[in-house]
């Protein structure tokens, strides 16, 4: 069993919890995933990996309340313990395996969306304990949603926040940054965008744009995480991969987010059922 | 004269009921039908039964305590060569293996030695009472076994058996490997069947670490350099699914048999009370001809879909067990057979709408000795679906050979190992899929089983 020792609410939809789980704790690098079940009867969900302490033999993961197995996992407290938290799953981040020459040579910006600006942290904390350069631009609907300003802040060169409505930092999405960053003279050699799929898509294509290279970090369904079901196959320069073994981070020029996000939904019609009864067990108290 | 008597039909659930329902659907010898059937046999000098069952079980002895009544003593003799009896009887080719060679095959009816294992499995563990449980001697020497799947059990039991202190690792939240995630409820209860025998494992002193993957939360290299194991063995199957490579395999709808009978196996996506979704769709097309595919069609016709079988040979060369296909049939499943998919159709909102396939004829005899299928030019048409599931056999995970050093592979992604089990690398032994490709819950057994011989030769003289 895989104790909570943690537990802290972002927004009010977004949770953030540390775990007790020392093997995987010990093994993790930046990019990497886990999955985790709540009880004998609940999903397999993937998510990724926040962060992780090995000598405390923790890891920490962010999950946002869309759906039943989503809500049920944020309704844990600390002291209860999760059935299953299995991992480090995926391959490390690029940049954990390169040379110190290599990485002499980089600048790295990060466009974080959401939930996924969790994820981001831990690459954004190795790279700059290792001296690489690197800016991070957060982009969320609205200041309240905005989440890991603090943590991302004291580990990056420079922070940018951005919200849809203008309620905090740059009035608009991440990519516009993005672009306005370029334009003011700011060059980078590599970005990095982790969110939802959709912002994934149009930070690739305003990458495209400004020709800097992209990494994205899919999302894809999953069942067993190791390569057995296939589920998260996806498209990448026109073959088959499979996110959990040989992403979850592909080259987001070569990535085709169209039918990632119609796979993404293939259980839409399941999930929507499964809501309802969910909040009619809630509501029955 | 004992083989007069015909071999005792064993009562199955009615197929229009069993189609609606995860249940069981054999049924099962009671003791006076299993005393019967175990009376025809013939308890020959020169057993050929025994040579032919993989792990090599005593089977006129324990037909013989069976048909005397004397079901405890039976379970023993079994015990002594298989710790996965009731799971066995129930999925064990035996037409091809021990009933195959049954001397009484040649002019009549094969003794039912399958059906007469599970009768004594299923009567052990009801009224055998839980085994003792053991544990390993202070100070024995640790093994690590890799997967507990048929390959990984019956390794770690025979090593336990010997007196070593043996750990399962397993990717898995639960135990069993295909056992569990690939073979169905209705074939194999979780509950009841499967779970006895996990629990007779741990009681031979075996633990099972759960949601360990090696290859990634913990390595073969850490587990000999740092925590002080002294072999492993590598029984982690073929886990990974075939996909055709032909055009709409990304459709929705399109799922590897792998995901779907996991999703329904591991997962109990059938029941209402697991979250883990399925789709089975209104009409189904299973593609391949093995065991896993009628798995796959008679789940998803459970589950409420038409199905249809599509095979590119014809139905003497299907490699599933023959008992299956006949259940399958039964039960309503339809059989395309001598029929290819070569697309995927979908619609507007890239759901499957249907299958395209040709015609095949069989023309000349190929390598394998079976007759080639080829395509009939112009045969193109096809069948409407709404879900496909890609039953091709599978390949091994490449996750442990990726991540040990020195472990050496062949071009199919097999690990390279000797007839005992060893591999390229010394105190790393394999055995079962992750050697050979997807084969049988028996034969891995019995590969487990010579490389524990093996390891226990290598840890005496180490």
């Amino acid at each position: 069993m895989f104790e909570i020792l943690e537990k802290e609410m972002l927004t009010p939809a977004t949770c953030r919890m540390k775990v007790r789980a020392e093997r995987l704790s010990a093994a993790a690098k930046p990019g990497q995933f886990l999955i985790v079940r709540a009880d004998e009867k609940g999903e397999r969900i993937p998510l990724t990996i926040s962060d992780f302490d090995a000598a405390e033999g923790t890891v920490t993961i962010v999950t946002q309340s869309v759906g039943a197995s989503s809500s049920i996992l944020n309704s844990y407290e600390p002291g209860q313990s999760f059935a299953d938290v299995v991992g480090p799953l995926g391959q490390p981040s690029d940049f954990v395996s390169m040379s110190a020459e290599e990485l002499a040579s980089k600048r790295y910006v990060f466009i974080a969306g959401g939930v996924g600006t969790a994820p981001v942290y831990p690459q954004v904390k190795w790279l700059h304990e290792h001296g690489v350069p690197v800016d991070v631009i957060i982009g969320a609907r609205t200041k309240d949603l905005l989440i890991y300003t603090e943590e991302l802040g004291g580990a990056c060169d420079n922070l940018y926040l951005c919200t849809d409505d203008g309620s905090c930092g740059f009035k608009g999405v991440g990519t516009a940054m993005l672009e306005k960053l370029v334009a003011e003279g700011k060059s980078y050699s590599r970005c990095v965008a982790i969110g939802p799929m959709i912002m994934m898509k149009f930070a690739t294509l305003t990458c495209k744009k400004l020709g800097i290279p992209i990494t994205v970090s899919l999302n894809t369904l999953m069942v067993d995480g190791t390569g057995m079901c296939g589920a998260c196959r996806v498209s990448v320069g026109g073959k088959m991969r499979f996110a959990c073994v040989e992403g979850p981070e592909f080259d987001g020029y070569e990535v085709d987010f169209d039918e990632a996000m119609r796979r993404q939904g293939q259980y839409k019609a399941e999930e929507a059922q499964a809501n309802e009864k969910h909040k009619c067990k809630i509501g029955r108290g | 004269m004992a083989a007069r008597i015909p071999r005792v039909p064993v009562r199955d659930q009615d197929p229009g009921q069993r189609a609606k329902n995860f249940e069981e659907v054999c049924y099962g010898y009671n003791a006076e039908e299993a005393m019967t059937e175990a009376s025809r046999c013939l308890n020959c000098r020169n057993p050929r039964c025994v040579g032919a069952c993989p792990v090599g079980i005593s089977i006129p002895e324990f037909i013989a305590h069976t048909a005397a009544g004397d079901f405890k003593a039976a379970a023993g003799v079994i015990a002594r060569d298989s710790s996965l009896p009731a799971v066995c009887g129930r999925v064990c080719p035996q037409e091809t293996q021990c009933e195959g060679s049954c001397i009484l095959g040649v002019k009549g009816e094969p003794v039912a030695i399958g059906k007469l294992e599970r009768f004594v499995a299923d009567w052990n563990r009801d009224h055998g009472g839980p085994s003792e449980k053991m544990q390993p001697a202070p100070g024995a020497k640790k093994v690590a076994v890799i997967g507990s799947g048929p390959a990984g059990l019956a390794c770690a039991s025979d090593l336990a058996k010997a007196g070593y202190d043996v750990t399962i690792f397993e990717a898995l939240h639960k135990a069993g490997g295909v056992l569990e995630y690939g073979i169905p409820e209705f074939r194999l209860p979780k509950d009841t069947v499967l779970k006895a025998e996990l629990d007779e494992v741990r009681a031979l002193g075996v633990k099972i670490e759960t949601d360990v993957v090696v290859g990634r939360t913990i390595t073969i290299d850490g587990l000999l350099d740092n925590e002080g194991f002294e072999a492993v063995f590598i029984g982690t199957g073929a886990g990974l699914p075939k996909f055709m490579g032909i055009p709409g395999e990304n459709l929705n709808g399109v799922f590897s048999a792998n995901e779907f009978l996991t999703r329904n196996n591991l997962m109990k996506a059938f029941r209402e009370d697991y979250m883990t979704p399925i789709h089975a769709g209104k009409k189904c097309c299973v593609v391949g001809g093995g065991n896993v595919a009628m798995d796959a069609a008679r789940t998803a016709l459970r589950l409420g879909a038409e199905t249809t079988i599509v095979y590119r040979r014809t139905e003497v060369e299907l490699p599933a067990r023959v008992e299956e296909v006949h259940h399958a049939r039964q039960e309503g499943v339809e059989f395309a057979m001598l029929t290819n998919p070569v697309e995927i159709l979908g619609d507007e909102k890239g759901w499957v709408r249907a299958l395209k396939c040709v015609k095949m004829e069989l023309g000349e005899p190929d390598a394998s000795g079976r007759r080639a299928p080829v395509p009939v030019e112009g045969s193109e048409f096809e069948i409407p679906t709404e879900v496909v599931i890609m039953a091709l056999g599978t390949s091994p995970n490449p996750l442990i050979s990726s991540t040990t050093k020195g472990l050496e592979t062949t071009r199919r992604g097999c690990l390279v190992a000797d007839e005992v089990g060893a591999t390229t690398r010394p105190g790393v032994f394999a055995g079962g899929d992750a050697v050979t490709g997807a084969a049988t819950v028996i034969l891995a057994m019995g590969a487990g089983r010579k490389a524990a011989a093996a390891i226990d030769a290598y840890l005496k003289k180490k």
